[in-house]
């Protein structure tokens, strides 16, 4: 080896010393947009000396092209990673950034500032240590910074930087940071935080963010970046009960059963005494297992893997607690959520919820109101929607266990998945735990249809489409299913042609077999609407008497008649499957229209004229009329 | 007493949290593997967060043909010494046709044997998750990816519709024949890898560290004759130069850097005070701004 090799290793070896030493704050900027947040964290990338130099020639290109700054380099271009959101001009996700300081490693996640994206703030703050709120000089509070206050407050960070942007463009003035400050402070006192600390600074200038600024005098520090190297933001954690949500089974062959997965809070000593809290099987921690070799203790963040003196019952989902400090176990909580998704939540409504490492069935038992994220008010609803926020009672299929939110971020957090989509489309903090004689109980002995229709969330029902072939029947049916079940509806189509390839594959066209053929229709349509579903039956069924057969089946309200009245010419022209031609050569007997009749409804409940309607319209106007008869 | 992680700790076992929560989630998992450092770290979690059992799952890696031997040697050897459930896929149609960098140009090879051969693998294998190294801090638009990654049937990525991912609760809910990539290096950085590489003295190519090697200088990049399929211009020689990789990939589309950094400390402190970043060496990405974008809408990594 070289000296100069000897002596970089030397250097480098203190340095990496140093470097291991350093810990990981993560935080996140609000403000509303044109606040100046990617400014403000491209400055502090750009001042922390983050950007390389090919960044930089690409920023310079780009500022140049697309840029705001009539030229000059727009730090906000560093952060609008999508292509899409460049040509917007604004920023619509949450993005990840870095940097390092000698001090500390950070993770700033960027979260837009426009009214319709508080779900990817909350994204950002559900992982933060810290949030950075930006507030133009010019404009003090708005609306926008209560909301970000408020999210923040409910995702459970403590710790607040208010930053007081653009200060050059109120000629730095004093009066102006007391004045915002002062309005600060008087609102955020509902919002339990720790500690506000209020810094003025011209992002784009720089001042106050790296260097205490010369045109501001009479503040005195600190500035952002030495707030942020030394804010304390560590957790007692002695104080913390020990939690491990299991997560993976470890056994790599007979003699190993190891329960793998990441301290959620506390330590754990080799012989310690814990319990699965749901069933209450305890044992003692044997060995504290990683790669690098046996631990004596491990604390909240790391990722081991226990083993126990006794052979018990744990799987994927429990949570391995201390047996003095135990967390609630329940199979219902009161939470806050989000609604993330276009789709509105529908209390009573079935979606999978994950909650730590368990992935179960759930519903949400009672919506009691929602919080008007701009004033903080309650206000009664039946529904959430994008972006709202409500308070909840939701009901798992079995019991878990849990910690409130304020208690513990992680085994206090769910979010709710879409049953078919997948989607996420809410997450939640827990407030407490409920108890069973308060509540009622998830499942119900009696499982009726109408059980089982107000958990599709709908009203069972038949939809019965008549008319000659070639009306548009079919078409029309299929339209409508396809729209209900974007509605989230549960349906099922019984069409004519498939049914005789199947259950009446026996019957020919004769009167009493077109009878025999609606009888079977009619009953299947009967234990379909009986197992909840929307039924969709589309039959030419040209006797009068058979349709009201098909009807006295059901319960009055549950069946609709759709006619689908398009005149016997028309459907002759279209002659989609060439049967009239057939029929008019005499190769088809009995071809309704032709050689034999089709009787037209009297009382249907809908009637379609298929000369002038399409059949998108048809479908729109039928799903529009179920909506208003409440079935949907 | 209040105590922290340090960064990291935090960063291992996030990764490791990630990779269980795979494993337990998924039917299928596999792990891509393209031999390069950010895979080395990879591995290495991987390691870590089964143990004491063995990795649950294969290594795939792409093969364009292009790789650097010494890459190739390097596969045979880890998968020799820690007895790796390695997959090697090559697009037969690829090398049907001949399809080469230097004869149909870097875009078209990138896109037939690396972004179409990946997913005839995950085709072929019906892979539900993916594993891949790609890092946050590497390009604007993989800033805003998620750990969980959710792909179609034709593994399209859609960055407008991305699920919302909160705390450390994925959502790894996919129907048959949709798949994730998952990230478990998504909040490193470069430093980062050099640092743990370093402190847990991972095995890495030894093409990261200088040596004299055989290099053409060609549109402000020092390529390496790796062997002699790199067509040498008239007056092109190769000469001996110090140099190493910052990043690794098919052997005419990766820029070297000059370089005298022989050990990892050098090789980090010339990173300290270095102005460019890794991807300035790869070709793929300095087409235009937004170009790594498309191709992850593609399906490339
Ligand atoms: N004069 C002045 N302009 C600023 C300052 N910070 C940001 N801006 C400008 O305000 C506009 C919006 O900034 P941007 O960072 O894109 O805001 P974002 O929407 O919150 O990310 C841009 O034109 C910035 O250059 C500041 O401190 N002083």
């Amino acid at each position: 080896m070289s000296t100069s090799t000897e002596t970089a290793k030397t250097e480098i070896d203190d340095y990496l010393k140093s470097q291991e030493q350093k810990d990981l704050l993560r935080f996140i900027t609000c403000g509303s947009v044109d606040d100046g947040k990617s400014t403000f964290i491209g400055r502090l990338l750009w001042d922390t000396k983050l950007l390389f130099e090919d960044q930089l020639a690409t920023l310079t290109a780009e500022s140049k092209r697309i840029g705001t700054q009539g030229g000059n380099i727009d730090y906000a271009l560093l952060l609008d990673g999508l292509q899409a959101e460049r040509e917007q001009g604004i920023t619509i996700d949450v993005a990840y950034r870095f940097f390092t300081t000698d001090k500390r490693k950070f993770i700033v996640a960027d979260t837009p500032g426009h009214e319709q994206y508080t779900r990817n703030m909350v994204t950002g703050a559900s992982t933060a240590d810290l949030a950075v709120i930006l507030v133009d000089a010019r404009k003090g509070m708005l609306t926008q910074t209560m909301r970000h206050s408020y999210l923040v407050s409910l995702l459970g960070i403590k710790k607040i930087v208010l930053a007081i942007n653009k200060m050059d463009l109120v000629d730095y003035d004093e009066a102006i940071y007391t004045k915002i400050k002062a309005d600060y402070e008087a609102f955020a006192r509902q919002l339990n935080f720790e500690t506000i600390q209020t810094i003025a600074v011209s992002a784009l200038n720089g001042d106050n963010m790296i260097a205490l600024s010369p045109a501001m005098p009479w503040y005195q520090g600190p500035t952002i970046l030495e707030y942020l190297e030394t804010v304390d933001f560590g957790r007692d954690v002695s104080k913390e009960p020990f939690r491990l949500p299991v997560q993976w089974v470890n056994r790599p062959n007979l003699d190993f059963r190891g329960f793998s997965g990441t301290i959620a809070s506390g330590t754990v000593l080799v012989g310690d005494a814990v319990v699965e809290p749901v069933s209450g099987q305890a044992s003692t921690v044997s060995r504290i297992v990683t790669f690098d070799g046996d631990l004596e203790t491990a604390q909240v963040g790391q990722a081991v893997t226990l083993t126990l003196t006794d052979e018990i019952d744990i799987s994927r989902g429990d949570v391995l607690c201390q047996t003095t400090d135990r967390p609630a176990t329940a199979d219902q909580f009161s939470a806050r959520v989000v609604w993330m998704h276009d789709t509105p939540m529908l209390p009573g409504r079935n979606y999978l919820i994950k909650i730590g490492t368990s992935l179960i069935s759930s519903k949400i038992s009672d919506l009691k109101y929602k919080v008007n994220v701009n004033t903080l008010e309650h206000m009664a609803t039946k529904t959430l929607e994008l972006n709202e926020i409500g308070i909840c009672n939701i009901t798992l299929d079995k019991a878990v266990s849990f910690d409130p939110y304020v208690d513990n971020r992680q085994t206090g957090s769910f979010i709710l998945i879409d049953r078919y989509t997948n989607a996420t489309v809410a997450a939640g903090t827990i407030d407490f735990a409920l108890r069973r004689a308060d509540n009622i109980h998830w499942q119900s002995v009696d499982i009726h249809k109408a059980a089982r229709s107000s958990q599709k969330d709908q009203k069972a029902s038949v939809l019965w489409f008549t008319g000659l072939s070639g009306s548009g029947k079919s078409t029309i049916a299929n339209l409508v299913e396809k729209k209900l079940h974007t509605l989230n509806k549960h349906t099922y189509l019984l069409d004519g042609d498939n049914v005789r390839h199947g259950l009446n594959k026996d019957l020919g066209f004769t009167d009493a077999d077109r009878v025999e053929n609606i009888r079977r229709v009619g009953e299947t349509s009967r234990l379909l609407v009986d197992a909840g579903l929307i039924t969709l039956v589309s039959f030419i069924s040209p006797f009068r008497s058979e349709r009201q057969m098909a009807r006295s089946l059901l319960e009055d309200g549950e069946f609709l008649e759709v006619f689908v009245d398009t005149p016997l010419e028309i459907c002759e022209e279209r002659d989609i499957k060439g049967l009239y031609k057939k029929a008019r050569a005499g190769e088809i007997k009995n071809f309704t229209g032709i050689d034999s009749a089709y009787e037209r409804p009297e009382n249907a409940e809908l009637v379609i004229d298929g000369a002038k309607m399409s059949a998108e319209d048809a479908a729109a106007f039928i799903v529009d009329s179920l909506q208003k008869r409440g079935l949907i | 007493m209040t105590s922290h992680l340090t960064h990291l700790q935090q960063l291992e076992a996030e990764s490791i949290q990630i990779f269980r929560e795979v494993v337990s989630e998924f039917e299928r998992p596999v792990m891509m593997y393209s031999i390069g450092k950010d895979s080395a770290v990879l591995l290495h979690l991987a390691r870590k967060a089964f143990y004491p059992s063995p990795i649950p799952f294969p290594l795939l890696h792409v093969d364009t043909t292009w790789k650097f031997k010494e890459m190739i040697s390097f596969r045979e050897k880890m998968v020799e010494e820690y007895d790796l459930d390695l997959l090697v896929h090559i697009n037969p149609e690829g090398v049907a046709q001949g399809i080469g960098p230097f004869t149909h140009g870097s875009a078209l090879h990138t896109d037939i044997m690396k972004t179409e051969a990946l997913k005839q693998a995950l085709d072929k294998y019906k892979f539900d998750a993916a594993f891949g190294g790609a890092r946050r801090d590497e390009e604007a638009s993989r800033a805003k990816e998620r750990v969980f990654s959710f792909r179609s049937k034709n593994h399209r990525w859609d960055p407008k519709n991305q699920r919302p991912e909160l705390w450390s609760l994925y959502n790894g809910r996919v129907r048959t024949g949709e798949s994730i990539r998952a990230f478990p290096l998504s909040n490193w950085t470069e430093l980062d890898i050099w640092q743990y590489i370093y402190r847990e003295d991972i095995p890495i190519v030894p093409l990261y560290f200088a040596a004299e090697r055989p290099v053409v200088e060609r549109d402000g990049m020092l390529l390496m004759v790796d062997d002699d399929r790199l067509p040498l211009e008239a007056d092109e020689t190769p000469q001996m130069k110090s140099i190493r990789f910052r990043t690794l990939g098919c052997y005419p589309l990766t820029g070297a850097i000059e370089s005298t950094a022989t050990t990892l400390p050098e090789i980090i402190q010339e990173m300290l005070v270095t102005r460019t970043s890794e991807r300035q060496g790869r070709l793929i990405d300095k087409d235009q701004a937004g170009s790594m974008e498309k191709k992850k809408q593609e399906g490339y990594f």
